[in-house]
């Protein structure tokens, strides 16, 4: 995930929270606006034939041209305050292009066919001076046109149409509740994002797609005047491929337990209540002793660490060296896919890409290189069998097709590989939480998303939690605080020794997953059940200064 | 829509605030033409150009504020940007921080951040800097992936009580990552400039392929404390942690390093080593930057540690108004001082200790210590008796940039830096420190 988005906020005061990466060059408008239809499907065709015609006109072999829509809302608040309330609205269209086997992109913000033809052309001038220092071209899978095609995110409740005031008043509900419940601090906020994308390409697609996405959060904080000491605990939601139905839990969403999480939709009065208790008894916690612990881990945790330690490594472009100069390449090297016996976790672990899992993040129908998206194996039985594809690199890896895991974060920059949803498959045995914990001698229950940090091969990592409980012979002996854990990717994963069933599956995720120069973020899902590593190291983080 | 000239922009904001019927009204306008060309596996691989501008326009019924921006520029959508911004603010919620805008400034003149020869940077230009670099990698056998990336841009910013600033900058940004054929090397280098005449993509090139050659064949050493030589671009990426979490607020309220038990602050202590010294000068000739912030505050040479001493925070005007300070607006970039040494003298002078090339992933894991955590990468070497001896395996650090500041042996010659976290220049020296807590070791190369 990218960091600068936490510099940002604790700018604005607002601790940990994670807002996605909002175009800064996005409008703010009338919220009434959001509920106009874009551009007429027919006049976006218009548009897309200019772009296309004039690319070939001057030379391209190939064109795809993106227009976009994109609109967000974030409603921000700290205990009775209001902080901000933004809507804005992005809209243009990118055009990219190979020419002379090279790629170029060109951007621009006027929607009318003069400017498209323009930036057409620039595109082209962009491609054909890179072709000078070129020495291979680029070479695509092959992709048949899908016609006039469209796909949407199955919401029951679209956000843009629930009034600002109703999503103050939750929020503002939720700051009350941890404020009466002794807490010094609280932020909250909620964010909404629509994308509006059309594609079309030289081969004959247009596309038509209308994403949304929410997520709603808050981090409760605590401050002990006498010691001068504080804690934060972060809300347990997750940010979805979702409408605002998220936000209307049954209690058949509630997963029970040490402390209340939540399964497909999310319960947020209650989360808040529970984040106040927690965090006073954070500081109480006693300071963990470093060593060796069994680790169960919640899926509000996991997801972080396989997006960090399996997600990331199974980029194509990673193992290739595209991102050398920035986000790193990879340990899981080609040899270790071809010898299909590299043995990157233990057994049970089995992790599958997923570009069409409901209310997930990076649920779409087409990647924005106009390929239907699917689902695949990446690790099968605990072996490397597959990483993640676009066009250019698919021969790379011996396939006819792409995987359609392209995206772009929005009409103003070009696509790339970016990764699909990635998720650990349940146990396939009959397998609770309780049965994980009773089988541990020594070890450390861990709730909730903290710190993170990984080698730019994706060997060595490190991470947090929100909420860290001691195990001691079998049972739940207090919280814990000062927890970080260290491993080796590929070490960690053959130390899992057991996964709950599907009956304990659950997503987390993050919009703010960033890769690429000039850096881009991407929204990605990543399912797990509950899941125990046996023999991990976690060090004490206490320090004085 | 090109970039404005001060004359222009002032021109088009007159304009603009002509429309407005509310209370108080500040308009911003920016925008900038950026090129960026990418290289990897010895080959272009994506590029793009993009060119874009923004008018915001803040409108302000007593304290009810909202705010619309807009990037056409006729007159009728100039008149409907300043009316959105007024129904916004006619329905949003009394805001109890909100700040009357600021009158006239007595601003200082503006920085060197402008460079003719930078503005003039196009696609061609882009293509020799990629083919000068990948002739020095192809012909030593070595693998190439960089990023070139420059713009031009400007800003201005008018309000009805008659504050007006402009402001124009160019930058050019190359970062360079040159790895052996066989995986076992990786090296790196990156320079920022506002003046591209300053900026040599063979050289950093090379200092970076000389890098790769030089770590092939690391050897393990045990984690644990060691005696560091931080290059510039290692050391930014921490010590940019500690500026940016030096605002007053956070610290008044208790949620910061610089809180102390019973609501006080750290301000007027000393945290750091003698050696210390930490400031913002938007007019150094190395690093202009802005003369002033975005909500109008002129920007003034500041000091943020002296001799070790925590000398000033930030604060947003309505923090300081609180407090009856003055509000002073957090620096867009830091200048830290040094001594005279060059980096190899720093070696020389060093009986055991390693050497840093770069710091990556660097994530907070306790603010109450500004501890963070990352990894060391791309060229990392074990120095015994004064010389280089060998390369060594990557390593992961817990360390906290206040620690470390206190654990000075002996600071270099300073120089400009950028962060490969978050893109943002610094002037800062080499640094030798004792006692870095590597915790544990990285495979990674």
């Amino acid at each position: 995930m990218k960091r600068k988005d936490f510099i940002q906020l604790s700018a604005m005061g607002l601790g940990a929270l994670v807002l996605p990466n909002f175009s800064a060059f996005g409008t703010p408008v009338d919220p009434s606006r959001f509920l106009n239809d874009g551009l007429d499907v027919k006049i976006k065709k218009q548009l897309a034939d200019v772009a296309l015609n004039t690319a070939r006109s001057k030379g391209a072999t190939y064109a795809d041209v993106r227009i976009g829509r994109y609109l967000n809302q974030f409603v921000v608040t700290r205990e009775a305050r209001v902080q901000n309330i933004a809507n804005a609205e992005s809209f243009g269209v990118g055009i990219r292009v190979i020419a002379n086997g090279c790629w170029g992109f060109a951007a621009t913000n006027v929607v009318t066919k003069e400017a498209i033809a323009k930036a057409a052309e620039r595109a082209v001038a962009v491609a054909k001076a890179n072709s000078r220092v070129t020495t291979t071209p680029v070479q695509l899978a092959p992709q048949k046109g899908y016609g006039e095609v469209s796909w949407k995110t199955p919401i029951v409740q679209n956000a843009f149409t629930i009034p600002v005031k109703d999503k103050v008043d939750l929020l503002l509900n939720v700051n009350s509740i941890a404020m009466t419940g002794g807490a010094n601090f609280v932020n909250s906020a909620i964010l909404a994002i629509n994308e509006q994308k059309y594609f079309a390409s030289t081969d004959g697609s247009y596309i038509d797609q209308d994403i949304h996405r929410l997520f709603p959060t808050f981090t409760v904080t605590k401050i002990d005047r006498g010691s001068g000491k504080f804690e934060t605990r972060k809300s347990l939601s997750s940010p979805v491929g979702m409408g605002y139905e998220y936000l209307t839990p049954t209690a058949d969403n509630k997963v029970g337990g040490i402390v209340t999480r939540y399964k497909d939709r999310y319960d947020m009065l209650e989360d808040v209540k529970n984040a106040t208790a927690d965090v006073d008894q954070k500081l109480k916690a006693k300071s963990v002793e470093p060593g060796k612990y069994d680790l169960v881990l919640d899926p509000s945790h996991l997801w972080l660490t396989i997006h960090e330690s399996v997600a990331h490594p199974t980029e194509l472009d990673r193992v290739l060296g595209y991102e050398a100069n920035y986000a790193g390449t990879s340990f899981l090297t080609l040899d270790k896919w071809k010898s299909r016996n590299f043995q990157f976790g233990s057994k049970l672990v089995n992790v599958v890409a997923d570009k069409l899992q409901p209310g997930s993040l990076g649920a779409v129908g087409y990647d924005d290189e106009g390929v239907q998206c699917g689902k695949w194996d990446l690790i099968k039985d605990g072996v490397l069998v597959n990483y993640q594809a676009i066009r250019d690199q698919a021969h790379i890896i011996g396939l006819d097709h792409s995987q359609g895991c392209c995206y772009a974060q929005s009409w103003s920059d070009v696509q790339f590989q970016r990764m699909p949803n990635v998720s650990l498959q349940p146990g396939k045995e009959k397998l609770s939480v309780d049965d994980l914990i009773k089988n541990v001698e020594k070890g450390i229950y861990i709730i909730g998303d903290g710190s993170f940090s990984i080698d730019q091969q994706r060997y060595n990592f490190q991470f947090g939690g929100q909420t860290f409980y001691e195990i001691k012979n079998g049972k739940i002996a207090g919280m814990l605080k000062d927890v970080a854990y260290q491993a080796n990717t590929q070490e960690f994963w053959n130390s899992c020794t057991a996964i709950a069933d599907k009956s304990d599956y659950r997503l987390g995720g993050a919009f703010n997953d960033g890769k690429g120069q000039p850096g881009q973020s991407n929204a990605v899902s990543h399912g797990s059940s509950t899941t125990r590593f046996n023999g991990v190291n976690v060090i004490n983080t206490a320090r004085k200064i | 829509m090109p970039i404005l000239t001060k004359e222009a922009a002032q021109a088009l904001l007159k304009k603009v605030l002509a429309y407005s019927k509310a209370d108080e009204c500040e308009v911003t306008l920016f925008g900038g033409d950026s090129g960026n060309v990418r290289y990897a596996r010895n080959e272009v691989s994506t590029s793009g150009a993009n060119s874009r501008n923004m008018l915001v326009v803040n409108s302000a019924f007593g304290k009810k504020l909202g705010t619309a921006t807009i990037n056409e520029f006729d007159d009728a959508s100039l008149e409907k940007v300043v009316r959105r911004a007024e129904e916004l603010a006619r329905l949003a919620p009394e805001n109890p921080e909100y700040m009357p805008i600021l009158g006239p400034q007595q601003f200082v003149e503006p920085s060197a951040q402008y460079n003719e020869n930078t503005a003039a940077v196009d696609p061609a230009y882009r293509a020799d800097a990629v083919a000068k670099s990948l002739a020095i990698t192809k012909q030593n056998k070595l693998v190439a992936a960089g990023y070139l990336e420059n713009n031009v841009a400007f800003s201005a910013i008018m309000n009805s009580k008659g504050l007006f600033a402009y402001n124009s900058s160019t930058n050019i940004n190359f970062s360079i990552t040159v790895r052996s054929e066989d995986g076992t090397g990786s090296g790196y280098a990156s320079k920022s400039y506002n003046d591209v005449r300053k900026l040599d993509a063979g050289k950093e090139t090379s200092i970076a392929a000389q890098k790769a050659s030089g770590s092939r064949g690391a050897k393990a050493i045990e984690p644990g404390k060691y005696t560091v030589i931080l290059e510039p671009a290692a050391s930014i990426v921490l010590i940019e942690q500690l500026i940016g979490n030096m605002d007053a607020r956070s610290a008044e309220e208790g949620r910061s390093f610089l809180s102390k038990a019973g609501g006080k602050t750290k301000l007027g202590d000393k945290l750091m080593d003698d050696q210390v010294t930490i400031y913002s000068d938007p007019w150094h000739p190395d690093m202009p930057t802005a003369y002033w912030n975005n909500d109008g505050r002129p920007q003034e040479k500041t000091t943020w540690i002296d001799k070790g001493v925590v000398k000033n925070m930030y604060y947003s005007r309505y923090w300081a108004q609180k407090d009856n300070v003055k509000a002073i607006p957090s620096p867009d970039a830091f200048i830290m001082e040094g001594g005279t040494a060059s980096l190899e003298e720093l070696i020389k002078s060093t009986e055991k200790g390693i050497l840093v090339t770069r710091l990556w992933y660097i994530r907070p894991v306790d603010p109450q210590t500004l501890l963070f955590t990352g990894l060391t990468r791309d060229g990392t070497f074990y120095i015994e008796n004064g010389v280089i001896k060998h390369p060594v395996k990557n390593f992961r650090f817990n360390e906290s940039p206040v620690i470390m500041l206190n654990n000075v042996e002996a600071l270099g010659r300073p120089e400009r830096a950028v962060s490969g976290e978050s893109n943002q220049s610094a002037i800062l020296p080499p640094m030798k420190l004792r006692d870095f807590t590597f915790t544990s070791l990285s495979d990674a190369i």
